[in-house]
């Protein structure tokens, strides 16, 4: 892939985040599409290429009127949207199309026209996961971590601290569901979920949406707002059992998918000006420091502890509060991106100076998938 | 913590699992072996996922292994009479397994990694008997 080929021009989340029981599924697609086209200045027959997870693609195109000529309906779970932007990139360059779509919308808290997610009895899960009293993310995408702060001597306090500042950055936006700022006491009092997760160590539930537009560099200049340039992508699978993790302290997933993209990209992590890393759930930021290299083993705890990913620190990272003070609508990648864009664009609620280089990583499934995403300004491409 | 076995999700068998739930109804957790490679594996697939070769066969696990991670699901669930922990369990053959925790304390205090563990199996259905894992040296 040919670095900064392609740009992101329109970028948008729902008008409203949050609880939005008003809305179905579909419309909270077609919500953030239509503002992602009023801020690239494109109509909808603009589009001829349509990727989305969640929904159908085809759901999707019909719904908002396109008939594209791409399509591409990879559903990996919440990066699946860091797919789709280096599936379009692909697809742009190679001239299958001109403008993609990428959406997203998940009414997870009011679960309005949301369709179900359970495992057939007779899947590999089915029969030697579920049976055991899974309920969901917080006791299936948890279930590694003791073995990691046992191996790499994280403390729960370490893993404690990915949840207090990120609340420091929720404090700055006024889109954020929880903005109160949180101390590693608080944290650890917390109700308990699943042991070692208390209820701020997990994600939001909320509904909401956003969609984004790609084309071509060479006319990334003629829309209303800063492009932001695709430089490198990554993306890879391991299990969806997570019994079955290699390695339950680090993910294959990301290893690959990270490994690439900075390879693309041809940068390395100095240049990095602001991150984002997919937070589920508080280990999440712990696991993907470590794997995609901006800390070395045993080092990402105490790294969020010190306050290097806070405010001023030395690597922003989850700038909009993340998945657990922002909003998570169970696929939260598309948010991830968003904030991205925002900090590349110079728009973001919680700017971060002069941010250059944006790396936007995401988790699909419980450990089971992974895309990431490197963005760079102009002075980058 | 108390188990209510008419609560639990039944497994459904395929053919390429049928050997196992076979082996628990028999007394015996059943694994698969590559005859080229030699890699002992899990869950059940006809090939061997290291080498992918068609040459495998089945091989007895010894039921022992110990206590990789957990968490300790505070939430209701109609199996369970209160806090449980969901494990994973390494065996002695390097695979890896989801279970419960019988015959011990679901509390972080009594639940200390890498202990010992031995299998133990209990009936779900007429087709369908389930391992579960308790401290080794239990006696269930």
């Amino acid at each position: 892939m040919s670095r900064g080929e392609v740009a992101i021009v329109g970028a948008a989340e729902t008008t409203e985040l949050g609880r939005i029981p008003h809305m179905s599924q579909i419309q909270l697609h077609a919500d953030a599409a239509l503002n992602a086209l009023a801020d690239a200045g494109l109509g909808i027959s603009d589009i001829d290429g349509v990727a989305t997870a969640g929904e159908s693609p085809t759901g999707v195109a019909h719904y908002l009127g396109i008939t594209p000529n791409w399509v591409d309906g990879t559903a990996v779970g919440g990066c699946s949207f860091m797919l789709h932007v280096r599936h379009a990139v692909a697809a742009i360059e190679s001239g299958l199309c001109r403008c993609v779509l990428i959406t997203h919308g998940e009414s997870g808290r009011s679960n309005v026209g949301r369709g179900g997610r359970v495992s057939a009895a007779s899947s590999l899960q089915g029969q030697f996961e579920s049976p055991y009293g899974g309920m969901g993310p917080t006791t299936i995408f948890t279930l590694p971590v003791l073995r990691f702060l046992k191996e790499t001597g994280t403390t729960l306090a370490e893993m404690a601290s990915v949840a207090v500042s990120q609340r420091q950055w929720a404090g700055k936006n006024p889109r954020a569901t929880l903005k109160t700022p949180i101390t590693v006491d608080e944290v650890l009092n917390d109700r308990m979920i699943a042991y070692p997760f208390t209820r701020s160590q997990c994600c939001l539930v909320t509904d909401g949406g956003g969609a984004l537009i790609l084309v071509a560099a060479d006319r990334a200049e003629d829309f209303p707002h800063k492009p932001v340039y695709i430089l490198g992508t990554g993306e890879s699978t391991e299990t969806p059992m997570i019994s079955q993790m290699a390695d339950l302290t680090t993910s294959k997933a990301f290893k690959v998918s990270g490994a690439r993209a900075f390879s693309e990209a041809g940068i390395d992590h100095g240049a990095v000006d602001h991150l984002m890393i997919y937070d589920a759930f508080a280990h999440l930021p712990l696991y993907g420091l470590e794997d995609l290299g901006f800390c070395g083993r045993g080092e990402a705890g105490a790294f969020i502890a010190e306050g290097n990913t806070l405010p001023g620190g030395r690597l922003p990272m989850n700038t909009n509060g993340g998945g657990l003070s922002y909003m998570h609508s169970g696929m939260y990648g598309m948010y991830a991106l968003q904030e991205s864009v925002r900090q590349v664009r110079g728009t973001a609620a919680a700017q971060v100076d002069a941010v250059d280089v944006s790396v936007c990583h995401g988790v699909g499934g419980m450990f089971a998938a992974s895309g990431t995403v490197i963005m760079g300004s102009s002075a980058t491409r | 913590m108390r188990i209510d076995f008419t609560q639990v999700p039944v497994p459904v068998p395929t053919p390429e699992t049928e050997h196992f739930w076979a082996g628990t109804r028999v007394g015996e957790l059943r694994l698969q072996q590559c005859i080229d490679c030699q890699t002992t594996y899990f869950p059940p697939r006809p090939f061997c996922p290291t080498c992918a070769s068609r040459a495998i066969e089945i091989v007895c696990a010894s039921g022992r292994g110990s206590l990789a991670s957990y968490v300790i699901n505070q939430r209701p669930h109609p199996a369970f009479d209160g806090p449980y922990a969901i494990a994973l369990v390494e065996l002695e053959e390097g695979v890896r397994m989801m279970s419960n925790l019988l015959n011990i304390e679901q509390t972080p205090d009594a639940l200390i990694l890498d202990m010992p563990l031995q299998v133990t199996l209990q009936p779900l259905s007429d087709d369908i008997v389930l391992p579960y894992f308790e401290p080794r040296g239990s006696r269930s």
